[in-house]
């Protein structure tokens, strides 16, 4: 008999049915940011008027307390453009919410690395996308990387060690990961790699910029040959057909173990899907977030046993569980069949098959309609030609309309 | 070697434990999910029976006598103390000692083994 169980293979069965509460808890506090990445998983740039305020976000924290919700992942947009962020970081972790959030760093100035240094609880991400400052701006925006190492710089200065550098893995930067690596051992922090999802803006550049399969396998052996001094956020279980599982549950955790509360309180499966047909509920409803977490009818459904669809017939089907819903999703391709990215291949018939035309379109566009300063070149405008405005009074006359200078 | 394994090498059912002062235990149905907000590490207690022991150990004076406390089958024995050794590696329980000073080590690393996400 198995009593405790560090084989998270095991633990699949018992998640199907859904846990008390959230295990791994994204929250994201802001669609601002002073960025304007290609790849947005949130398609982030304004604020939305209907943010939740200071007092609600605590009230939020108070649900997560009693829940015993033991952390969450702070996110945006940017979250440390809030005025209140530091405020809601103290208050998190005073009610025994611990708090990893992920930033550009821009905020990251020595005062703010010194905070850091003081405050137990927290652990800071700073996403890069590139090891080297044009394979990063390039996806990021000019000048960004620059930020993200002053940033590190700080937090290193400061104290603060095993922080993570976090990095979405492209077609671009695929080549670079003993660079990152470097990277992270320079400041003694320690890599974070994630899946590149053809979510938010990123339906826009996913095509071309998500990783080609040669490059997947190599990621692949790069991962195992790493274990567990990577971490991987859980999002390459798509790749366990290739050999072992990597470390993680290997599983999509999607209104099971995972979820997202986004800026306005909208509660969705997951961080990389959302769109309403995922969207469960909103903590400002009567029962707050335990209810959308207990109660809601898509979360029941997600966690009713999956039966694999035309997955369940492929040998590899108890490795990757046919991958990630919301890859499937924006990519147009049935929950119930492959991955996009498949590493047996499956999924490319399917994406050659499935119309650009018929591809959902997230829910939501925070995206800046203006410039912004070292924007990536073609992001803005490509979002705002293909996307309907997120409510009506968000329509401008002139929206869509390219800027002549 | 790592602190984790001579927390393991190191279990002595004859000695107090206790649920580590920086872990907790959240109640699930298949037993219970344990999180250390030092490690980050997460560990998944798949029997309620396991759960009953490690909520005991605070107020037994050894591992065997929480084991008893808690009427654990003999043919469960065995597995129960596996994983509170196991347990002990992760640091989510602890050697309890009379004049604990309570410290809160920075820890910014991630789990070495079990779930890290």
């Amino acid at each position: 008999m198995t009593v405790l169980a560090n084989r998270p293979t095991k633990l699949v069965d018992h998640f199907a049915l859904g846990l008390n509460a959230p295990i791994c808890l994204t929250w994201e506090l802001t669609y601002a940011c002073n960025l304007a990445c290609v790849h947005c998983l949130s398609s982030s740039g304004r604020r939305d008027p209907h943010e939740l305020s200071t007092a609600e976000c605590k009230a939020v924290v108070d649900e997560l307390e009693r829940m015993q919700v033991f952390y969450v992942n702070i996110g945006g947009g940017e979250p440390t453009v809030r005025p209140d962020f530091w405020e809601l970081l103290d208050y998190a972790i005073d009610h025994h919410v611990g708090v990893k959030f992920s930033t550009n760093g821009v905020k990251l100035d020595t005062v703010a690395a010194r905070r850091l240094g003081a405050t137990d609880y927290v652990d800071v991400q700073i996403s890069v996308d590139g090891a080297s400052a044009d394979v990063n701006d390039a996806v990021r925006g000019g000048g960004s990387f620059g930020t993200a190492i002053r940033a590190m710089e700080n937090l290193a200065a400061a104290g603060v060690t095993g922080f993570k550098i976090s990095v979405v893995v492209t077609r671009h930067n695929a080549g670079q990961l003993d660079e990152f690596k470097r990277l992270a051992d320079r400041y003694g922090a320690q890599l974070r790699l994630t899946r590149l999802r053809p979510s938010g803006r990123g339906a826009d550049v996913w095509a071309d910029l998500h990783p080609t399969a040669l490059q997947q396998r190599e990621l692949y052996q790069w991962l195992v040959a790493h274990g567990e001094q990577v971490l991987t956020g859980d999002s390459f279980f798509h790749l366990s057909g290739l050999g072992d599982p990597l470390p993680g549950l290997n599983l999509c955790g999607a209104g099971r173990v995972v979820c997202l509360i986004d800026p306005i309180g909208d509660v969705y499966a997951c961080p990389f899907a959302i769109h309403e047909q995922f969207l469960a509920g909103n903590v400002r409803s009567p029962g707050g977030f335990p209810s959308v977490w207990r109660d809601s009818e898509l979360f029941a459904s997600l966690r009713k046993p999956d039966s694999g669809g035309t997955c369940s017939s492929c040998s590899m089907f108890d490795a990757c569980r046919g991958g990630c819903m919301a890859a499937k999703f924006f990519t147009g391709l049935p929950l119930d069949g492959p991955d996009p990215e498949c590493v047996q291949g499956y999924g490319e018939a399917g994406l050659a098959a499935s119309e650009a035309s018929a591809r959902p379109v997230p829910t939501g566009d925070h995206s800046h309609r203006g410039p912004v300063r070292g924007q990536p070149a073609g992001a803005v405008p490509v979002a705002l030609l293909t996307r309907r405005p997120d409510r009506a009074c968000d329509e401008n006359p002139l929206a869509g309309t390219p800027l002549s200078s | 070697m790592t602190a984790a394994d001579n927390g393991a090498a190191g279990f002595d059912s004859s000695a107090a434990y206790q649920l580590h002062r920086q872990a907790e235990l959240r109640d699930e149905a298949f037993g219970a999910l344990a999180y250390h907000f030092g490690t980050r590490r997460l560990s998944f207690l798949k029997a309620p029976i396991l759960v009953e022991v490690v909520r005991a150990l605070g107020a037994s004076i050894s591992v065997d006598e929480a084991v008893e406390r808690c009427a654990v089958p003999e043919s469960q024995r065995t597995a129960i103390l596996q994983a509170l050794a196991g347990l002990a590696g992760s640091q989510m329980i602890e050697r309890r000692v009379t004049e604990s000073r309570v410290t809160r080590p920075r820890a910014w690393s991630e789990p070495a083994e079990g779930v890290s996400l």
